[in-house]
């Protein structure tokens, strides 16, 4: 008897996924690109989330020929994002054999109330999270892995480091907390006291945690990882860069020797300009994709 | 029992999980960065992740040759899903293989997508009758040599073998509990360690 779409095997996915570079592509080239730079898995969008953020107007599931013309170009897994709540774009991802489903506030949500349940599907979900509440809440839906949500397509760190920290902090208090005092955490969290408890025996999240939203230079991802990130995704900051295929290649290499600040120093050389960033304070709050669901 | 030392390459994947087994089997664990560090280990480990990234970095870090010699010397080592894939001499539909120590053919992502991805009760000769085995985007063993011993298939393909030192499997033991077939390999490393000593 064999059993497909288990936790272990959702789960586990995400687990080999640990200590590598997730990159956002838009074509077969770029996913190319990204897949002999070392990435671990790509991400197939119509456009990246500084193009989203520019384009405006309501940003859906990528068509899926741009989906289907990555998935024949590269061996490595690859990810799609659909809107949150939008079962139906995520049947569809789910059907054309896509490796994993990143249900994102990167794109418009069709949904402002519900998030999918992800228990029902076979292929495995990835989401966003600011703090243990929306980590908690969304591994109740099913979700096998998380991710920061970061303020994407900025190029600033500072929301992600944010989110790393907020949900660092939180499993701590939970491993310290007594077990009696945890039902009232679960409650003022909105969190569901079964994962809590789960969270507390372990002194960690049932899934991985990788860092997302503003990643821009390789110290950015190596800072990610020492706050306790457990891989990295890079959506605008590669193929925004001068030159994407050494800018791909030193962020692998700063997430792998994340404490190695020579190698970083060298790595960091002559990479040109990065993406040009956005300073938090002057996005308006119709545009911080972060707060975009809970 | 004397105490081993036994290394998992630590440039991606699934490393963390390995050593918390090996660990629970009572022995000391190593995480390799560096491959300076492979003179102070007895066995190695290749864990899950993806091959090709791994490959990547086993060259950026030139590890290549030093890996090669590690296993050429008699030292054992054990790939898991990608670390099959890194240890197998020839990789179908890819003119080139990675490390090349063990003789036998490979199919990459050989059982589909994510998507069909399995978990399974698997016999592996020698270790257990009911071990949980989970598959994912898992590779087979397509052909072996009259000298490799097949550990164990799944629907008449071979998921598990064993060449000398060289041990190989398509599942992951490290995301269960089920410490058996990392007790299998440290047996292995032990008796290599006193056949390496006695030459």
């Amino acid at each position: 008897m064999s059993h497909v779409g288990t936790d272990r095997v959702k789960r586990g996915m995400a687990e080999m996924q640990k200590g590598g570079v997730i990159m956002d592509v838009v074509n077969a080239e770029q996913a190319k690109i990204a897949e002999e730079a070392g990435a671990v898995a790509v991400m197939a969008l119509e456009r990246v989330p500084a193009d989203i953020r520019a384009a405006g107007g309501v940003a859906r599931m990528a068509d899926p020929t741009i989906v289907e013309e990555v998935m024949n170009a590269v061996s490595i897994p690859v990810m799609a994002k659909a809107r949150i709540g939008h079962i139906v774009e995520a049947r569809v991802l789910e059907s054309m054999g896509v490796d994993y489903i990143d249900e994102s506030e990167v794109l418009t949500p069709a949904d402002e109330v519900f998030h999918i349940n992800k228990r029902e599907y076979t292929v495995p979900f990835v989401c966003g999270c600011r703090n243990l509440g929306e980590a908690v809440r969304r591994i109740g839906e099913g979700s096998s892995m998380l991710r920061t949500k970061g303020e994407p397509g900025t190029g600033n760190i500072v929301e992600a480091v944010r989110h790393m920290r907020e949900v660092q902090k939180q499993i701590k208090e939970v491993t310290n907390m007594a077990e009696d005092e945890l039902m009232v955490y679960a409650k003022e969290n909105g969190a569901s006291y079964e994962v809590l408890l789960d969270i507390r025996e372990n002194g960690r999240l049932p899934v991985v945690n990788f860092a997302a939203g503003g990643i821009a230079t390789p110290a950015d991802a190596a800072l990610m990882m020492q706050l306790g990130a457990d891989g990295v995704f890079v959506g605008s900051g590669i193929f925004k860069s001068d030159q994407p295929e050494k800018f791909a290649r030193s962020i692998v290499e700063a997430t792998t020797h994340y404490d190695d600040y020579e190698l970083i120093a060298k790595l960091s050389k002559g990479l040109g300009t990065a993406m040009p960033g956005i300073e938090m304070t002057t996005l308006e709050e119709h545009d911080r994709m972060q707060d975009r669901s809970e | 029992m004397s105490m081993l030392t036994i290394g998992v390459l630590g440039l991606q994947g699934a490393f963390r999980e390995h050593k918390q087994s090996i660990e629970a089997c009572g022995h000391e664990a190593k995480i390799i960065k560096r491959k300076e560090e492979l003179e102070e280990i007895d066995g190695l480990i290749l864990p899950g992740g993806e091959s090709t990234t791994m490959r990547r970095l086993i060259d950026r870090y030139d590890f290549f040759d030093a890996l090669r010699t590690f296993g050429q010397s008699g030292k054992p080592i054990f790939g898991t899903c990608a670390g099959l894939i890194l240890l197998a001499t020839e990789i179908e539909g890819n003119s080139s293989a990675h490390l090349q120590l063990m003789d036998m053919k490979v199919e990459r992502n050989a059982f589909g997508r994510q998507k069909e991805s399995f978990e399974s009760k698997l016999k592996v000769q020698g270790v257990a009758n009911d071990f949980e085995a989970v598959f994912i985007r898992a590779p087979y063993i397509a052909e072996v040599n009259e000298d490799t011993e097949v550990l164990a298939t799944y629907d008449g393909k071979i998921v598990a073998a064993q060449q000398g030192q060289f041990l190989a499997a398509a599942f992951h033991p490290e995301l269960t509990d089920d410490n058996r077939l990392v007790e299998y390999f440290i047996e292995l490393v032990k008796q290599y360690k006193l056949k390496l000593a006695v030459n």
